[in-house]
């Protein structure tokens, strides 16, 4: 797909900009502050009804004005759709969809998809595991739009049990015993929600993984064992072969992985795919399951937040499979939660489930977050949006790419790799300050932005 | 900001749900400008609504007595009981004429974030009207949002060793519309709960 027009109203510094796009190449040019990331932020909102850089809408609104509007052509194939967002502080956004409005906003979500490159990707390899899960959440939305709706039933239950917990463990400091009858209907309720998060998690980190490995040699120019493992604090399936592994990865498996999962086939119900005869899911696993969150438990108990607990966790959580079934993975998540119940009680925070999962990754067999160097770092942060971009474009769902500052970021070597990689997408926008960062390859529709204005060049 | 009475005016309505500074408003000035009978009819309303109207003994729907409208009723099922967050639900379901048994309005939902646990629910009124054995059917038409849903499961885990049959509403498509466009969280839901179509 691609945007042929992009018209703001009072969005971030822009009064009025009507501009018309086209397919392939376009780089828009102009020192910091002039309004280059306004743009990319405006078509990041069409596309996921939100921020990259905010997360309440006031500050996307035109200092002095009541509301934004952001409107935007999107071709796919043959067919054009209209959307058009009005941005008002406060209240709901107002969007039509070719100039009938519609009930809900969610409703557009999915329409127009986007894969951003920014500089601040460098946190996805060492930043906080919160930044992976996002993108693995976000990823997960932007293909499957239904997922939303599973992410903010999850984050409610866990609200609402981390309250109970607050509020017993409270009483119980104050002497009292505490009201917990309904914590095993929250555990059930967020086994559910988790289950089903978790499932979808683990499917497309095994769709992306051959996919990283090869963007990450495309971008690094040497073929270096890349890992992407998913590190639960829900334990499944303990044995050996599964466990653990940056090694693994490095065997270099070809796309047939994904394929054996049935999560190529579909992605949006991977939990359906397990194969009951080699499949984990069986009594006896979820039996060795139970043992092992046992340890695993008492092991974060002391201190759920160091390195330590998480790499333990990890040691048995990475096991987990794609092709457990989202039902033994609802039981693994009430055998966790069950497990450290009074640690839970006594810090009042709920320490099992997604929520507090992370993704493992690895260059060379060494963890990337704390291991790899500037450069590596770089080149595995563009080799997760690169293979999103793929995994999007497996879909059959071209998104547009969104290059935002990002080639200043890296070496010149990098810089060439990407834009190989990426000039034969269907539309790339690209900002920088200076013409010298952008490689001659994304040779393309030049426009310059000066203070609000944006002109077309040359 | 107006003189005394006209701005207490505004204040107060200015409070309640729904109703900004501009409404409220526009409120107080058009009852200044009504007939004097109307505002009094409005007035004594008010008064009323909070010195006779009272909450029914068994069901804990409003009621101008001691018993609702339908506890009071002989007609209805003694032996159905459809069990609501707030009176309000009784109204919507009552309108549907569906529903020929009695109610049980919980008063809420369970939410640790606002505080609500089960003793501030009307459970221990519900589990009792149970204990003669007359009740066999519980449904189970709490909200079908994340506080409703885990309300029922927690008065299903309460009720269910008693050997009631113990239903939860179908949450599924909205008739006269089309399949393709339901959300898709709805017609997911609308997927778990389908039924065999009997020929």
């Amino acid at each position: 797909m691609h945007l042929t027009h992009l018209s703001l109203t009072d969005f971030r510094s822009y009064a009025r900009l009507d501009l018309v796009l086209e397919p392939g190449v376009t780089t828009f040019v102009g020192s910091n502050g002039q309004g280059k990331t306004n743009l990319i932020e405006a078509i990041g909102f069409v596309a996921t009804l939100g921020s990259h850089r905010v997360a309440n809408d006031a500050p996307l609104v035109r200092e002095g004005c009541g509301q934004a509007v952001v409107r935007a052509r999107i071709v796919r194939g043959d067919r054009a759709a209209l959307v058009e967002m009005q941005i008002v502080p406060g209240k709901a956004n107002r969007v039509r969809l070719n100039r009938a409005p519609v009930a809900r906003a969610r409703d557009v979500a999915g329409l127009l998809a986007t894969v951003l490159f920014a500089p601040e990707d460098l946190a996805l390899v060492k930043g906080d595991p919160a930044e992976r899960r996002r993108f693995l959440d976000d990823l997960l939305v932007a293909r499957s739009p239904r997922m939303a709706a599973v992410q903010s039933d999850y984050d409610r239950v866990l609200k609402q049990r981390s309250a109970l917990l607050r509020s017993a463990g409270a009483a119980r400091r104050a002497g009292g015993r505490g009201d917990l009858r309904t914590l095993d209907v929250w555990d059930r309720h967020l086994a559910d929600h988790g289950a089903e998060l978790l499932a979808a998690r683990l499917a497309l980190v095994e769709e992306l993984r051959p996919r990283v490995e090869s963007a990450y040699a495309a971008v690094a120019g040497q073929d270096a064992p890349t890992g992407i493992e998913y590190r639960s604090t829900v334990t499944l399936d303990s044995s050996p072969d599964r466990a653990l592994s940056p090694g693994r990865a490095g065997l270099g498996e070809p796309d047939g992985d994904a394929g054996r999962n049935g999560t190529g086939a579909s992605p949006n119900h991977p939990s359906g795919s397990g194969d009951p005869a080699s499949g984990n899911g069986g009594a006896g696993d979820t039996e060795v399951g139970d043992t092992e969150v046992g340890d695993t438990g008492t092991g974060r108990a002391g201190d759920g937040r160091t390195e330590a607990g998480r790499a333990e966790v990890g040691h048995g959580g990475g096991a987990v499979g794609g092709a457990a079934t989202r039902v033994a993975l609802e039981e693994a998540i009430l055998a966790g939660l069950a497990a450290v119940r009074t640690q839970e009680i006594e810090r009042g925070v709920t320490l099992v489930g997604p929520h507090r999962d992370d993704l493992l990754l690895s260059v060379n067999g060494r963890p990337a977050r704390g291991y790899a160097s500037h450069g590596e770092s770089w080149s595995l942060a563009l080799a997760l949006r690169l293979a999103s971009f793929e995994l999007l474009r497996a879909d059959d769902r071209e998104p547009v790419l969104l290059l935002d500052d990002v080639f200043a970021e890296l070496d010149t070597r990098r810089r060439v790799r990407l834009a190989a990689l990426v000039a034969d997408a269907e539309q790339v926008l690209v900002t920088a300050a200076v013409d010298a960062d952008v490689p001659a390859e994304l040779a393309g529709v030049r426009f310059e932005v000066v203070s609000g204005e944006v002109c077309r060049a040359g | 900001m107006y003189e005394g009475i006209v701005q207490d005016v505004i204040d107060e309505l200015g409070q309640l749900p729904g109703i900004g500074p501009k409404s409220a408003q526009r409120i107080a000035f058009h009852l200044l400008a009504a007939d004097p009978a109307d505002v009094r009819r409005l007035a004594s309303a008010l008064t009323e609504l909070k010195e006779k109207v009272r909450f029914c003994r068994i069901c804990f729907n409003v009621a101008q007595s001691e018993l609702c409208r339908i506890c009071s009723d002989p007609r209805r099922d003694p032996t159905s009981i459809c069990v609501v967050e707030e009176s309000k639900d009784v109204v919507a379901i009552e309108r549907t004429r569906e529903f020929r048994g009695k109610y049980h309005v919980l008063g809420g939902a369970i939410n640790p974030i606002g505080g609500v646990g089960p003793d501030d629910l009307h459970i221990r009124e519900l589990v009792a009207r149970l204990a003669d054995g007359t009740v066999t059917e519980i449904i189970l038409a709490t909200d079908p949002n994340t506080e409703g849903e885990v309300t029922a499961s927690y008065l299903a885990r309460q009720i269910g060793p008693m050997g009631l049959t113990v239903t939860r509403l179908a949450s599924g498509l909205p008739m006269g519309g089309d399949l393709e466009w339901a959300d898709e969280v709805t017609l997911g839901r609308a997927f778990e709960g389908r039924r065999i179509v009997s020929a």
